[in-house]
């Protein structure tokens, strides 16, 4: 119990939210439910994974997120971002005039993370001897690391036990500026983050006592100010700030950018809901051998992070072609650098299982809620309205034995309730108000709903 | 107080085999049951599930879940085991070579649920069917 409460950086507006279980819906976890006509999310299940900001019709759901401004309280102003940054823009802007715009915003210094990415490999690599038994699971996506933690704890033991490319960039840039004479106070580290996951990753790292980065930056919000900001033309020669930049730097949160290097018997899956289905199947041991796996939990990667602009196919078709006029990593010149300082740096502890989905840590009382379950299911429509304010029947028969919950939340059994005369019908109304809260029902233009994508 | 689940196998129906093994999974990580021991009820009982979709007509999965064990009872409709001696033998096999094909078959199975098993009985009558039952402890 002595742990820090779980960090996410997913809030929702509860001024915006209207309850309208999309998010409830299509969360991997089943983490959210709606309490008093608004999404609320369950610190526990949360993986961070972002699908509810994606799928809010009225962006109830915000990242929180550190203000730009701060930058200006450091002497060295360091901007870490993933190359999935520049592969967002269009091809009108060429890379330089990109970082030139980050340079008129303040920063003094940028970085790629992804570089110099031959040490990360042959760290990852090294790993793999680490797990005894099963695939290496490569922990770059801390949303599938923390899905893996709380879902699949068996599986907490094949993560690889190595940083991200943001810790690698990290302590690659202060080694670089500490040896042109900075001090370590005077550097400011600031991560531009493409989803969620990340962001609380780096606020709460899984298996460090603190994170390096000073502050964490939106994207979007990023990507908004340097479009304000961005040149015609180039007028500095940024290539130096690229220097350790490589082909599979570029293409390294991209599907396959992991398990392409890799090579041996690997795998790369991306979408979270595809994850899920896989891991499920590795968990029975229904699949055949792996050395390593890479797991995204977006589809198309990072491409596809939440807080992204612009279409995830097409980031994915830039940032290959960008790769194709970059050196491989293995060509990269790193010398002068301490290689083995850095690498002593990006290995972690174990990850470690923290299973969420136990009815109860005493085994017979496990079972008796199993049972009450499966009674409880059996009056349940089966139909997963979600008019009871949980994602599905299933669900709610959990919430009830776990006390979160009431047969007569179900707006079926309601009604039931009510011919039967064993609920009256005011009654009932509180309850449903009580779920959706107490304007529910009445005439409200802003509470349209979603339609399917396309319409 | 028991909680017991029943899945039916119909035979040849290869892409459902592993849905009682992975239904079973799920009830048992939300018990608490440690993953040592769920992945042998799991190997177990996938092993189970294919041998009737590789051979019989169409059979039962029935799992009585208790506190400290957890015991599968596997019955099928369909040729029944000729030498139960024999074909406990790991390697011995007499699936057709169109289930060979498929990956399945290499007479691994009944050894293989022996191995994860704590009490494993078979009954079988040529013919008519066999029933696989097995017990497992939770460690």
């Amino acid at each position: 119990m002595s742990e820090k409460p779980k960090y996410h950086a997913l809030k929702v507006d509860a001024e915006k939210c209207f309850g309208c279980t999309h998010c409830m819906q299509i969360c991997p976890t089943e983490a959210i439910r709606i309490v008093n006509g608004i999404a609320v999310i369950d610190d526990e299940r949360c993986v961070d994974c972002g699908n509810c900001l994606r799928a809010c019709p009225v962006d109830a759901f915000y990242v929180v997120h550190d203000e730009l401004d701060q930058i200006e309280s450091y002497k060295y102003r360091v901007v870490l971002f993933p190359s999935v940054f520049i592969g967002q823009f269009s091809e009108i802007y060429s890379e330089g005039r990109i970082y030139e715009a980050l340079l008129k915003l303040g920063f003094t210094h940028i970085f790629e993370v992804e570089q110099p990415v031959e040490w990360l490999i042959e760290s990852v690599k090294e790993s793999r001897k680490e797990v005894k038994e099963g695939p290496l699971i490569s922990s770059f996506c801390p949303a599938v690391v923390r899905l893996i933690q709380c879902k699949y704890p068996s599986l907490a033991g094949n993560i690889s036990p190595r940083k991200a490319p943001h810790d690698l960039a990290a302590h690659f840039a202060i080694q670089q500026l500490k040896k042109q004479g900075a001090a370590e106070n005077e550097i400011g580290i600031f991560y531009v983050s493409p989803c969620s996951a990340k962001m609380a990753a780096v606020n709460q790292p899984v298996a460090e006592r603190e994170s390096i980065v000073t502050g964490i930056i939106n994207m979007k919000d990023l990507y908004n100010r340097i479009m304000k900001l961005i040149p015609a033309k180039e007028y500095t020669d940024t290539s130096d700030f690229r220097k350790y930049l490589s082909r599979e730097g570029i293409l390294w949160s991209l599907p396959r950018g992991e398990s392409s290097w890799f090579r041996k018997k690997s795998m790369a899956i991306d979408g979270i809901h595809n994850v899920v289905k896989f891991l499920e199947r590795l968990e029975n041991d229904e699949v055949p051998e792996f050395d390593f796996l890479e797991l995204k939990s977006c589809n198309q990667g990072c491409a596809g992070g939440i807080l992204l602009t612009g279409n995830r196919f097409l980031t994915v078709e830039r940032l290959q072609k960008r790769a194709a006029g970059y050196p491989r990593a293995s060509q990269v010149n790193t010398g002068g650098f301490d290689k083995e300082a850095i690498k002593r740096r990006l290995i972690t502890e174990k990850i470690k299982p923290k299973p969420v989905f136990v009815l109860d840590e005493n085994r017979t009382r496990a079972l008796e809620k199993m049972q009450k379950i499966n009674n409880i299911l059996c009056q349940l429509p089966g139909i997963d309205c979600g008019g009871c304010g949980a994602p599905n029947c299933h669900a709610l028969a959990e919430d009830i034995v776990q006390g979160k919950g009431r047969m007569t939340d179900c707006v079926f059994l309601q009604k039931k309730y009510v011919k039967e005369q064993k609920l009256k019908s005011e009654k009932a109304y509180k309850n449903l108000e009580k779920i959706w809260g107490e304007k529910r029902f009445e005439a409200d233009c802003n509470k349209k709903g979603g339609r399917n994508e396309g319409f | 107080m028991a909680l017991e689940l029943t899945f039916n196998i119909a035979g040849g129906d290869f892409s459902n085999a592993g849905k009682a093994s992975s239904q079973i999974k799920k009830v048992l990580k939300q018990l608490n049951i440690d993953a040592k021991s769920i992945k042998r009820i799991v190997v177990a009982v996938y092993e189970a599930e294919v041998n009737v979709a590789a051979h019989a007509w169409e059979g039962e999965v029935k799992a009585i879940v208790d506190e400290n064990e957890i015991l599968i009872v596997v019955s099928d409709r369909g040729p029944g085991i000729e030498n139960i001696k024999q074909a406990m033998q790991p390697g011995f096999s007499t699936a057709s070579k169109e289930v060979r094909e498929m990956g399945f078959g290499a007479g691994m199975g009944l050894s293989n649920i022996e191995k994860n098993t704590d009490e494993l009985h078979i009954e079988s009558q040529v013919g008519e069917g066999t029933t696989v039952t097995f017990r497992c402890y939770y460690s």
